[in-house]
This record gives structure tokens, C-alpha cells and sequence, in this order.
């Protein structure tokens, strides 16, 4: 097959697009996920503690 | 230190280190007349030095401490010690090579120290020896203390560390004697590339191993940052570094790609390197080091995700911003421009959320000049990606390429954003991985912070002056339709903020020597302190760390 550039943009505009669009909703939505909410929250509070305060 | 090995981690020190002897000796036979040869003797003398630093201790007692209840902090200190070395060698070629930009007989007239030669010693020397040694020390502590697990393995730590050193060795010492492929950021020849390769790997092997073995049932952002760097920088090297040595016996191979394809794969290396080397391993650091100091956690933990993995999938497209007006074609040029505007939304997502992070703790920050490094790292990580982002714009771009202006740049991430909040880190980490009650002097702490904003805002008016002025001058016609200025002019025109650049680099090298003799003393001086508790929860907890407070 040659690679021309018609056909590398028409690949990164139809397969490109989808791929990038498909990825930052599905992050969002897993950021945004009501019920990880707790573990994230726990998380981000888990550095607090490992080095100083009992870590269990 | 080499002690606290079992016997038979210390026979596999010796083999490794063994063998990587042979190897060097092996180098130094084939490419005798040639600098590979001189490598090779290098790389013997290192290895050698190893192996008998193993085999002296192969027979001491077993280490009678309870592996499982201790993390394991011997690589991270080395790593820190010698990232500071590192730190005070880099800036001080940095401020050198400054110096003889403005005063050439500073080169003394031999080869080696041409600027040619000493540059990629500076920048190798702060990219990957100062801030390369960091990012390892510190993965190798966060990772432990976010999976509350110890480090898979007690070998392959200190093989990544010092293979990495090793690397960085042949690199400085290769520049010297004029070895280099002329790609920028990805100077040394086929056989230390060869060699980063496989220290990369066992580098994320040993990563990944120990993220399996966590008690945390979520893996913390810092870890990403910290994958990602490894993950990306692996890429990135192997694909820039494809070519084909001229011979296997010297220092010379022939790129894989040709013109503008070269261009391109070496700026797409260039810019990831920065994105994923100087940015993703840092923000690594931020995201753990900050909301510890501050003891705040993290004012959006989605914020972070978001902004990870926006800045993962926007950098990668960003490269060709270095190609504008070039034989790249222009839909190329523009989608590089296109996508750094883009990133300026992931990367204030990541300065804001430190920067809210201390809204509420600003009186530490006035007291604590640990964390106002931090502060001020983000502050600077917010500037220079607003900067970036504008300096892609292919307009902005026309006046400011191949001027001082990139140089300030670079400058205003490389000392505010990556040197802050490494050295941040470092003051905040040294305490907890001696066991010092605190750092021997606060007050040197203080003097550091302003020596290096100071130098670091000296630095970046010099240039944003020096790159304005030539850009503007390169770009003045006469009426007839010539050049008004002549080359020679826009140097003189130059002088005075070439002069200003050594002042406030040379403060900015003073702080780095402070850093350095403040964890000296540190070690030396500082009374011990127990800490409460420091240790990995066992396998079986079923749900660990839950806060004391909760």
C-alpha cells in the first residue's frame, strides 16, 4: 500500500478523531464517576500518612 | 550498604558488575585509537570499582533485618547524593559556557572546552544527572510509600541507578572528546544508547513489579506520572536512537531517518523529552511531595486524572512546533501549533490544582521555604506552559525561533519549574529518609529559595530581552530592502544580557551549593528521630490504610 498523504489524513480524520474523542470522554467519565468519589478522596489523603502517622 | 545484600544478592552484584567489566574491556580493546576505546576503559574502571565493593562485602554475615517490615531507602539516598552532585557540576558548566558566551577567551583556547563541547555537558549534566537521578530516587521512594510495599528486588534498584550513571559518564565524558550523533537532548553514540535501553527496562520492570505487590487498592496519580515517564522516555529513545553504527569498533553511526523525517523524529523526541522527562516525572513529584509538605491532600484528585492523561495525549502531537517555516509540511506544522495551545488547559489544570492545594496553608508557605520551592515551582510550571503554548503559535514563533527568547524558555521551566521542585522535594524527603529531626539549617534553606528565584528571574528578563532585541533586529529592512542590522551587531547588542545571564545563573549555581552542603550536614549533623511509624503493611491487611483521624 502506498502512503500518500490523502490517505494518512483521511485515517487521522475519520479513525483519529474517533480515537481521541472516545478516550477524553471515557476518562471524564471516569473521573467524574460518582462512586469512585470515595476512593479518590481516600487516595488523595493516603500520602498524608505513610510516613509519619500509623498507616493502618 | 552493599551489608544489608544477602550473599546471594551480592553474587549477582559481582556477576552483573562482572560481566559489564568484560564488556568494557572488551569496548576498549576494539575501539583502542578511538574514543570508544576511552569508553571502554571508563566503563572497566566503573564496573571493576562495583564488583569489589561486592565481592569485599560477599563475606560478611546475612542482613538480619525483617525485610518485610522496612521499605528499602539505601538507592534513594545514593540517588539523592548523587543528584546533587550532579546538580553542582551541571550549573556550574552552565554558568561556564554563559560565561564564555560573553567573554570567548574563557574557552582557553583546547578542543574540549569549546562551547560546542561543554553545552551538551551542561545540559546532559542537569537534564539526566541532576534531574534524572532525582526522578529515580524519588520514584523508587514514592512508589514504595504509595503501594506500601517494598521495592520488588534489591539488585535491579541499584543496577538502574548506577547503569544510569554509568550512561551519564560516558555521555559528559564523550562530549569532551567530541562524540555526539548532533541530536539535541540525544548526544551520545549507538553504544550507551544501547546500554540506557537496557537499564530502562529493568527500570520498569522494577516499577511495575512493585506496583504489583501494593496494599493500596489504588494506585496513587503520582505513579502515573511517574509510568508515564519511564514508559514514554523509553519510546522516544529507542526511536531517535535508531541507527546504524558506521562500524562496531568506534564511536560513529548514521541516523535511521534522512532530512526532514529526521527532523521531525528528533523533535518529536526533543519536545516528548521535555513533556515526558522534564514535565510527567516532575509533576510525579509535585503531585506526592507537595500535599506531604503541606499536609493538604490534593485539592481535586480528578482534577489530576484529568489533567494526566490530557497531557499525555496532547504533548505527544506538540514536536513539530520546533519545524515552523521549515521543510516540514505546514498541515504538520500546524497541527504541532494546534496541539500546544491545546495542552495549556491540562497544564494549568495541574499548576491551579497545586497552587488551591495550599489555598488554606498559606502561612506554611510563608514559614516553610520547602514548600514555597513548591509554590514557586508550580507557579513557574503555570508561566512557561502559558509561554510555550504562545511561542508555538507560528506567528510568535517567526520572531522568537532560533533567539535567546527560546533559551529564556527553556530556562524558566528548566530552573523555575524541574530545579524548584526538585530541590523542594529533596528538602522535604532528606528528613524523612535519614530520620533527622529536620534539616540542618532552615536558614540556608531561605537563602537558597531567594539565591535561585533570584537567579531564575535574572535569568529569564536577560533573555527575554537578548531574544526580543535579535529577533527584532534579524527582521529590520532598510528601505532598499536589506538587512538593516548586520549579524556582529545583534551580537554587541547582546552583551550586556549575556553578562546578566552569568550573574543570575551563577546565583542560581551558589543555591545549588548550599542544597548540597545542607544534606551534607544533614547526614552528619542532625540529631535522629524515630519516626512513628515507616513501614510496609503486610500483604494479608486486608484493608489497609485507613487514616487515624477517620
Amino acid at each position: 500500500m502506498e502512503l500518500t498523504y490523502e490517505g494518512t489524513s483521511a485515517f487521522a480524520k475519520s479513525f483519529g478523531l474517533i480515537y481521541l474523542m472516545v478516550l477524553s470522554l471515557g476518562i471524564t467519565v471516569y473521573a467524574f464517576w460518582p462512586s469512585l468519589g470515595k476512593r479518590f478522596d481516600r487516595a488523595a489523603k493516603s500520602v498524608l500518612d505513610d510516613e509519619e502517622g500509623p498507616c493502618r | 550498604m552493599m551489608t544489608r545484600l544477602t550473599v546471594a544478592e551480592r553474587q549477582s552484584a559481582m556477576f552483573i558488575s562482572g560481566l559489564v567489566a568484560v564488556a568494557g574491556f572488551a569496548m576498549a580493546v576494539a575501539g583502542h585509537g578511538d574514543p570508544m576505546g576511552a569508553h571502554g576503559w571508563i566503563t572497566l574502571l566503573f564496573a571493576a570499582t562495583l564488583f569489589f565493593l561486592a565481592g569485599e562485602a560477599l563475606y560478611h554475615d546475612e542482613p538480619t533485618e525483617d525485610r518485610s517490615a522496612e521499605y528499602y531507602d539505601d538507592p534513594t539516598k545514593a540517588g539523592i547524593l548523587i543528584s546533587l552532585a550532579w546538580a553542582v557540576i551541571g550549573m556550574g558548566m552552565g554558568v561556564w559556557v554563559a560565561a564564555q558566551l560573553a567573554w570567548p577567551d574563557l574557552r582557553f583556547d583546547a578542543a574540549w572546552s569549546s562551547f560546542g563541547r561543554l553545552r551538551p555537558v551542561h545540559t546532559s549534566g542537569v537534564i539526566f544527572g541532576f534531574g534524572g537521578n532525582a526522578l529515580i530516587a524519588t520514584s523508587f521512594h514514592v512508589m514504595q510509600r504509595t503501594s506500601r510495599a517494598r521495592l520488588a528486588g534489591h539488585v535491579s534498584p541499584w543496577f538502574v541507578l548506577l547503569g544510569f550513571n554509568l550512561f551519564c559518564i560516558i555521555a559528559a565524558s564523550g562530549y569532551l572528546m567530541g562524540v555526539t550523533q548532533s541530536k539535541e537532548y540525544a548526544e551520545p553514540e549507538w553504544y550507551a544508547d544501547l546500554w540506557l535501553v537496557v537499564v530502562w527496562v529493568v527500570y520498569f520492570v522494577l516499577y511495575v513489579r512493585t506496583l504489583a505487590r501494593r496494599n493500596e487498592p489504588h494506585i496513587y496519580v503520582a505513579n502515573w506520572y511517574y509510568m508515564a515517564f519511564i514508559l514514554v522516555v523509553a519510546i522516544l529513545h529507542i526511536v531517535n536512537n535508531l541507527a546504524v553504527p558506521a562500524s562496531f569498533d568506534a564511536a560513529k553511526s548514521y541516523s535511521a531517518f534522512a532530512g526532514v523525517q529526521d527532523a521531525m523524529t528528533q523533535w518529536w523526541y526533543g519536545h516528548n523529552a521535555v513533556a515526558f522527562f522534564l514535565t510527567a516525572g516532575f509533576l510525579g513529584m509535585l503531585y506526592y511531595y507537595l500535599p506531604k509538605r503541606a499536609e493538604r491532600p490534593i485539592y481535586s484528585y480528578r482534577l489530576s486524572i484529568l489533567s494526566f492523561w490530557g497531557i499525555v495525549f496532547f504533548y505527544i502531537w506538540a514536536g513539530s512546533h520546533h519545524l515552523h517555516y521549515t521543510a516540514l509540511p505546514q498541515w504538520a506544522q500546524t497541527l504541532g501549533m494546534t496541539f500546544s495551545v491545546m495542552l495549556l488547559v491540562p497544564s494549568w489544570a495541574s499548576a491551579g490544582n497545586a497552587l488551591m492545594t495550599l489555598n488554606g496553608a498559606w502561612d506554611k508557605v510563608r514559614t516553610d521555604a520547602t514548600l514555597r520551592f513548591m509554590m514557586m515551582a508550580a507557579v513557574f510550571y503555570g508561566l512557561s506552559t502559558f509561554e510555550g503554548s504562545f511561542m508555538a503559535v507560528r506567528a510568535v514563533n517567526s520572531l522568537s525561533h532560533y533567539t535567546d527568547w527560546t533559551v529564556g524558555h527553556v530556562h524558566a521551566g528548566a530552573m523555575g519549574w524541574v530545579a524548584l521542585i526538585t530541590f523542594g522535594s529533596i528538602y522535604t524527603v532528606v528528613p524523612l529518609l535519614w530520620r533527622r529531626e529536620t534539616m540542618y539549617s532552615w536558614k540556608l534553606v531561605e537563602w537558597h529559595f531567594w539565591l535561585a528565584l533570584a537567579g531564575t528571574v535574572i535569568y529569564i528578563f536577560a533573555m527575554w530581552n537578548s531574544g526580543i532585541t535579535q529577533g527584532l533586529m534579524w527582521r529590520t529592512y532598510t528601505e532598499s530592502g536589506t538587512l538593516a542590522y548586520s549579524f556582529l551587531e545583534t551580537m554587541l547588542a547582546m552583551y550586556p544580557y549575556y553578562v546578566a545571564r552569568v550573574i543570575g545563573g551563577s546565583l542560581f549555581l551558589v543555591g545549588a551549593i548550599l542544597a548540597a552542603f545542607n544534606v551534607v550536614m544533614t547526614i552528619r549533623n542532625v540529631g535522629y528521630r524515630a519516626p512513628q511509624i515507616d513501614y510496609p503493611t503486610a500483604s494479608e491487611a486486608g484493608e489497609p490504610a485507613i487514616p487515624a483521624a477517620e
